[in-house]
């Protein structure tokens, strides 16, 4: 059996324990706790040391999705998570510009990390107030050629299309490094 | 009972705070990465500060700030060799060609960036040496490490911001594609264009520094303003680690085929999701 795994990442309350539960086959394995901090009070619970959802992709092949806990107190456990990935997915919640800058610095770290292929979900496209991904690409300075996908991560569409992309993302990259 | 460690445990912004509350006479030394800093204090206020081997000589402090010529700079260091600091000041004022004042400011301002500068190090090995005090022959001054002390939480937030923007400085730094604006055009500080100059994805943030003398706030601070302007961008630096992107050994030796393959089955998977 063969297993590979991607890395979902973003700032607290950003939505990577929603994304995952949408796509995995099982119930994601999540490690949530109450929030102590008033100030990030903003939902009841929150991950602490990580979540985990599966994707079977026949008899030989799994495909595991690993979130990353938001807060950034946790982050002793991203450069855990991120070894041996196959690519990884920043969502940032396109409607708290306060997080922009956390976003951007979990971006630069994981990039750090490992130089796999990465695409960035703008999530929670579907409240009022979300930024739309172009003005976000520039607020998290992001080139271009980075993937920024619109994203709903309670809705299983968006976050499959969100996959997809960086799996094709990962094909590309394969096929420059052939090229090379 | 000593008083030394580490800066990563204690920084320079709380030693400080207990200099000037436990009203501290003696020197403290900081052996950081590159250079040493020598800070003395007399009663818990900053008497004298040197980093590394900076003059620190009065006539090069007059000459830097503008109180001497080049021409008199050159005939101290001439005709004045051996002669005191405390000594060529007296002469100097004798002469009328500087006031007392003039030369306690100048040196206040030396000594104030020199611990300014000293807020910016974040590791390095300190000690504080109750028996050490500056030469008798350096003048002396007299500055309340309060608003010192302001200050260098100042540059700490500002240092835990820069951290959070570029968290490694492993990383290398690109030139934006853009046809339309020429960096000759743009207004760069010396220390900007010296950075600049070894902008390649082959240098990592960390070499330029190094190539430059910056420390970590410095270049940090040089590539923020970069970004911002837009002109650069943080990539990789070429030549780094090979992309990895497989979970176990066994999966990365296999042929590029095959990597393909599972690739191409992860997506009609999820396509099917």
């Amino acid at each position: 059996m063969q297993t590979v795994k991607m890395v979902v990442t973003g700032p607290f309350n950003s939505g990577k324990t929603e994304f995952i539960r949408s796509v995995s086959e099982i119930d994601v394995v999540s490690t949530e706790r109450k929030i102590s901090s008033e100030a990030e009070r903003v939902k009841e619970t929150t991950t602490v040391a990580m979540d985990f959802g599966r994707i079977t992709v026949d008899q030989d092949l799994v495909l595991y999705l690993f979130g990353t806990p938001g807060q950034k107190r946790f982050d002793f456990m991203w450069e855990i998570l991120s070894e041996g990935m196959l690519g990884f997915i920043v969502m940032v919640d396109s409607t708290r510009p306060e997080t922009f800058r956390e976003a951007r610095r979990i971006l630069e770290t994981f990039r750090a990390y490992a130089p796999t292929p990465y695409v960035v979900a703008a999530n929670k496209q579907d409240v009022d107030d979300a930024w739309e991904p172009e003005d976000l690409r520039i607020a998290l300075r992001l080139s271009s050629k980075v993937r920024l996908l619109p994203c709903v991560a309670t809705d299983k569409e968006p976050v499959k299309s969100v996959l997809l992309e960086l799996l094709y993302s990962i094909l590309e990259e394969m096929d420059l490094n052939e090229k090379k | 009972m000593a008083l030394k460690g580490n800066l990563r445990d204690f920084t320079i912004t709380q030693l400080l705070n207990l200099i000037s509350l436990a009203q501290k006479t003696g020197t403290l030394i900081v052996e950081g990465p590159n250079e040493t800093a020598s800070v003395s204090f007399r009663e818990g206020k900053l008497a004298f500060a040197q980093i590394g081997k900076d003059d620190s000589s009065l006539a090069n402090v007059l000459y830097k700030a503008n109180l001497l010529t080049k021409n008199q700079y050159n005939i101290i260091n001439e005709r004045g060799r051996g002669m005191s600091d405390k000594e060529l000041g007296l002469l100097l004022i004798n002469a009328s060609y500087i006031s007392q004042n003039d030369i306690l400011r100048s040196l206040q301002e030396l000594f104030i960036s020199n611990v300014n500068r000293l807020f910016t190090w974040v590791e390095g090995l300190f000690r504080f040496e109750n028996d050490i005090l500056p030469p008798d022959d350096k003048i002396t001054v007299r500055i309340n490490l309060e608003n010192l002390i302001i200050e260098g939480s100042r540059r700490l937030r500002e240092w835990e911001q820069l951290q959070d923007e570029i968290p490694s400085l492993d990383m290398a730094l690109k030139f934006v594609e853009r046809p339309n604006v020429n960096i000759r055009d743009v207004n760069l500080s010396v220390e900007e264009w010296r950075v600049v100059s070894y902008i390649n994805p082959k240098n990592s943030m960390r070499q330029i520094a190094r190539a430059n003398k910056l420390n970590d706030l410095e270049i940090r601070r040089i590539v923020y303003g970069l970004l911002q302007a837009g002109l650069v961008e943080i990539i990789r630096p070429e030549g780094a680690l090979p992309v990895q992107t497989w979970s176990s050994p066994s999966v990365q030796g296999r042929e590029k085929v095959e990597k393909k393959s599972i690739v191409n089955r992860l997506i009609q998977r999820i396509r099917s999701l």
